[in-house]
């Protein structure tokens, strides 16, 4: 191989990555950029529009109203980049947000995108605070430009578990785990909550976020005569789940998470989806202190909301109520008030604890019933 | 011959092409593209390693990922908070390799019989037997922390100068990713050369000897066993060897990340550039790297043409990928960069 | 006693599922010496091709008996998934039968990741439910049920592996395969026409696939365009695991690797003490492969092939 070859493909790698454009940077008035970031394309890609949605309304809103900061008119704008749900993009995206001077970031909707992404807002000191990412590992990490508005899987776990052995009276327990970041994180918790309750967790049994077949781990399951069955995954597993357990002839109570609390999974179990319990952080929309007024300016302007828009709202709110205290958008500035944050928002009080998780954060309870979630009660998960 | 430029011309504008590249893709796209770059440069480590297994031995490999995989594991365990170690990176980088080429030996001796498309199965097998258990190895003792993954893991480091943050040498501001830039390219050069020489030598002719006709090969006393076990291991080790650069890039690392999806894209890299030729190789690995970046841009086109999204990019690619794949084997089987003698050899198995 | 039944009924439930698709693979490889990857992929076609068929006549007739309603869906799925099947062959393998082995090998993962993706630009990224259509009858046997929907899946994996092992044995297609799969020459001197043949394997795996396809997602109540690929892995793998290019081999791997799956997933957690468990099911699967591939390469019926390098 000859070196002229190589220089020549590094030539065409040089023009191929040449067809970029460079991001602009607006002059004149005092413009501040905040970043948000999810996945705009991909099987998410209703989600990320949410979040983006959700974040654009609040700045809007600011905007209209006027922002002065250090005695100089503020000008928001939005710079949305879609992550794809993928760890690698999260950490390009985040890299592009930083470079672009961006002063916080809303963001991102995954846990998987949000932890990697996290440690390069850390390095370059910007607040991020995530309306959707729950994994205990984001805050666990101790960055302090980390922030949550949302209910995290320790909390919704703990809530779970409890709600199991006292509320439903599940004395056996079995648990199921999708081995995926969400489905075990969450089913630990799960755990940890039954024993602490008194509950016993006599089966523990694992399947994967492809399979559609649970047959001899629920046979197994069967075994152990348990009271309820948790399964810590996604709906499209839970709803075959569901089917099985019921052709096995399982009559213990079925409860799930936030990945099984959806229209799709009704959809796809059918009749056997009935009497089936799950669970989603934070409260009903129509039982949020702002929940109706927000739904009527949401829906004017963007349509249906999927699921965190309230959250990316309270989060935009959030990071400017903290310039605002700080009289600041330099990061270096008002990063320091963001632990001091006590908001009244759409989604409920927003505090942070220590590590930047929200504290107090609210649980729902729904079971399906005549082919509808419908909702059984809000629990205030205890710090 | 006569009209090219001296070799030593061609050397140092390359040289200073290389030098120069980070610092003019940070003016002229910005910052994020010099990330991209250093994903590139991970991703020329790895289609390189798997082009000796692959493009020089002719071994069909789909579970090339696990060997990254154990690398990126490696580096995680010995440099993170997870076991409480902070070994520096030269000690950690190596013993990664050192254990991928470990595991390329045993993944190979069984398989030594094994002819193509089962060799294909077999080392797919392997890759996800690597993933599950690094998916699940979190009890009852916690080795790999399981779905969760391994955070918080130490960037490159000698003594107090960090790779992760910027620094000022010469009057010139490096950042860190500006810096990881060099350090990856230093290692892509050590895996070309090595890889140059490797072709060159008795036992790359030896692997391509095998690769066309593996009892002919044995017949003219070339140890096919131990030739073969050799490529798996090389493989392995820059497998490994990337693998720990991606950790400390990335800073966490979880079995999603080392997918079979990932195998088949190396693959693909490789097959497109053209197999067992060097520039091929890197320019499959550069271009893939960075074309989901520019597909991105398919979206926004379709977003403001349309006001809707209505083929993701992301799906584009796969798309593009599989076209690409039939296309390039039923076109140009040599790759779009192709080598004189793969090229060759496939017109004459055509002929 | 109750629950080891159940596991067994499980066991030899998902095995015929995986030697449905597995009959596909072998039948290929039998003749061609070729992985087709795609073939998976074409097992997802047949369902997603179906479903939409029945959905809409669910939608159009809702008093249809289900029966009625699955052959209708069936009656589609077969003709676009042989179709499929040709076009694949003669644009994807054909021009590659005598290219170096890794070549066809790459454009069956090329044709497979095109299928995904047209099937997800077709039918989105959902998984889409199966209409309830089907009777749900069940039947307790010793304290384990059986519902009607396993029973037929069981008896049909049989009848067709017995129809594909009469019409290789008896008939003119079956005599000309046979002969295909000895040498490609010398058959086509004989006066076989080697690529007719060659398509007509295809036809009937792809028609097979189709079938294993709707069965699938009846089962299971819903089909997705990622369906193919794991499946196809399972069944490819119990087909090595039988003696590819064996046809009652691919009938006894897929059962085996059901069971396997079955009761290792089921039995592992107590038999290990918990210190393993049923998340390591894929593990089994996969080592039981290597292991087969590495002591008795020609599976466990052993397979016509022959060693050419």
């Amino acid at each position: 191989m000859t070196v002229h070859k190589l220089a020549w493909v590094m030539v065409a790698a040089a023009l191929v990555a040449g067809c970029g454009d460079k991001p602009q940077q607006d002059g004149g008035k005092q413009t501040v950029l905040i970043g948000q970031a999810s996945p705009l394309t991909g099987p998410q890609a209703h989600l990320g529009k949410d979040n983006e949605n959700g974040a654009r309304l609040a700045l809007d809103e600011i905007n209209a109203a006027g922002l002065t900061l250090g005695g100089k008119k503020v000008v928001l704008e939005l710079k949305s980049e879609d992550d794809a749900a993928d760890p690698k993009t999260a950490t390009t995206v985040a890299q592009k947000l930083v470079d672009e001077g961006v002063a916080g970031v809303i963001g991102h909707l995954n846990s998987g995108a949000t932890i990697p992404a996290s440690r390069i807002y850390s390095d370059n000191g910007i607040p991020q605070i995530s309306p959707s990412a729950t994994a205990v590992a984001y805050t666990a990490a101790g960055y302090k430009t980390a922030f949550r508005v949302m209910t995290n899987d320790a909390q919704q776990g703990s809530v779970l578990g409890n709600f199991a052995v006292t509320k439903l009276g599940a004395k056996r327990i079995a648990i199921i785990d999708d081995r995926t970041a969400y489905g075990q994180g969450l089913a630990d918790e799960v755990e940890k909550a039954v024993k602490a309750a008194g509950g016993e967790v006599v089966a523990r049994e694992y399947t994967s976020d492809r399979s559609t077949d649970f047959m001899a781990i629920l046979t197994s399951i069967k075994g152990k005569a348990p009271d309820l069955v948790f399964f810590g995954g996604m709906d499209p597993q839970a709803a075959p789940m569901i089917k099985q357990m019921k052709q096995l002839g399982i009559h213990a109570k079925f409860l799930g998470g936030d990945g099984v609390q959806t229209p799709a999974f009704i959809q796809l179990a059918g009749g056997d989806a009935e009497g089936a319990l799950a669970s989603n952080p934070g409260l009903p929309l129509d039982a949020m202190p702002g929940g109706s007024a927000f739904k009527a300016k949401f829906e004017a302007k963007y349509g249906q909301i999927q699921n965190y828009a309230p959250y990316a709202y309270d989060a935009m709110h959030v990071l400017v109520d903290a310039m605002k205290r700080a009289d600041s958008s330099d990061p270096a500035k008002y990063l320091a008030e963001l632990p001091k944050t006590d908001y009244q928002g759409v989604t409920g009080h927003i505090r942070f604890d220590a590590k930047g998780d929200l504290t107090g954060g609210a649980v729902t309870l729904y079971q399906v019933k005549d082919g509808k979630w419908q909702t059984l009660e809000t629990v205030q998960s205890g710090k | 011959m006569k009209r090219t430029p001296p070799r030593w011309l061609a050397f140092s504008l390359l040289a200073l092409g290389l030098a120069l590249l980070p610092f003019l893709v940070d003016a002229g796209m910005g910052r994020s593209w010099v990330r991209l770059l250093d994903l590139a440069l991970l991703y020329v480590i790895l289609a390189l390693g798997l082009n000796i297994v692959v493009g020089y031995a002719g071994l069909l490999d789909l579970g090339y990922v696990a060997f990254y995989a154990l690398g990126a594991y490696v580096y995680a365990w010995l440099a993170s908070p997870h076991f409480g170690l902070h070994l520096p990176f030269w000690a950690v980088l190596p013993l990664g390799a050192a254990l991928a080429a470990l595991f390329g030996v045993l993944l190979g001796a069984p398989t030594l019989r094994l002819r193509g498309d089962y060799l294909a199965i077999v080392t797919l097998g392997f890759g996800e037997i690597i993933r599950i258990f690094m998916n699940n190895l979190n009890a009852p003792v916690n080795i790999t922390n399981g779905p969760q993954g391994i955070n918080l893991i130490d960037p490159v480091r000698l003594g107090s100068f960090s790779l992760n943050q910027p620094h000022r040498l010469f009057g010139v501001t490096f950042t860190g990713i500006h810096l990881t830039y060099y350090l990856f390219l230093l290692f892509t050069l050590m895996v070309i050369f090595i890889s140059m020489r490797l072709e060159d030598s008795r036992i790359g002719r030896a692997w391509v000897a095998i690769r066309e006709d593996e009892i002919a090969a044995a017949a003219t006393g070339i140890n096919t066993r131990n030739l073969k076990l050799l490529a798996f291991a090389m493989g392995a080790t820059f497998g490994g060897l990337a693998g720990g650069l991606f950790a400390s890039f990335q800073g966490f690392i979880s079995p999603e990340s080392f997918n079979l999806m990932e195998s088949i894209m190396i693959l693909c890299m490789i097959v497109l550039g053209g197999m067992g030729h060097i520039p091929g190789v890197i320019f499959g690995a550069v271009v893939l790297t960075l074309l989901p970046e520019a597909l991105r841009y398919t979206g926004d086109w379709q977003r403001d043409l349309f006001g809707h999204v209505y083929v993701d990019p992301a799906d584009l690619r796969m798309l593009l990928f599989g076209v690409a794949l039939v296309a390039v084997m039923l076109y140009r089987p040599a790759g779009l960069l192709p080598s004189t003698r793969r090229r060759r050899e496939f017109a004459d198995a055509k002929g | 006693m109750d629950i080891f039944l159940q596991q067994l009924i499980n066991g030899l439930v998902l095995g015929s599922v995986y030697a449905l698709v597995a009959l596909g693979y072998t039948m290929v490889y039998g003749i061609l010496e070729l992985i087709n990857f795609a073939h998976g992929e074409i097992t997802m076609m047949g369902a997603l091709v179906a479903l939409a068929v029945i959905g809409a006549l669910a939608l159009a007739a809702p008093g249809l008996p289900g029966v009625l309603v699955l052959g209708a869906g069936l009656a589609v799925a077969i003709p676009v998934c042989v179709a499929l099947g040709l076009v694949i062959e003669r644009v994807a393998y054909r021009p590659l039968r005598n290219a170096p082995r890794l070549a066809p090998l790459i454009t069956a993962i090329g044709v497979s990741i095109i299928l995904q993706n047209v099937a997800m630009l077709i039918w989105g990224k959902q998984y889409i439910p199966f209409p309830a259509i089907l009777p749900e009858g069940r039947h307790q046997v010793l304290g384990a049920t059986v519902s009607d929907i396993q029973i037929a899946i069981l008896v049909l994996a049989v009848l067709i592996m017995l129809a594909l092992i009469l019409v290789v044995q008896k008939t003119r297609l079956g005599r000309a395969m046979r002969a295909t799969a000895q040498s490609r020459q010398v058959a086509s001197l004989m006066g076989v026409d080697v690529n007719r043949v060659i398509a007509a394997t295809f036809a009937i795996g792809s028609a097979l696939a189709a079938v294993a396809g709707v069965m699938v997602s009846a089962y299971y109540g819903l089909a997705h365009y990622y369906m193919g690929f794991l499946l196809g892995l399972k069944a490819f793998s119990a087909a090595v695991l039988g003696g590819i290019g064996n046809l009652r081999g691919a009938m006894l791997g897929g059962l085996l690797l059901g069971l396997i799956e079955s009761f290792g997933a089921g039995y592992i957690g107590d038999l290990t003490g918990g210190f393993l468990g049923s998340n390591y099911q894929d593990v089994f699967a996969f080592f039981v492969l290597i292991a087969v591939l590495v002591f008795r390469p020609s599976g466990l019926l052993g397979a016509r092939l022959v060693e050419r390098a």
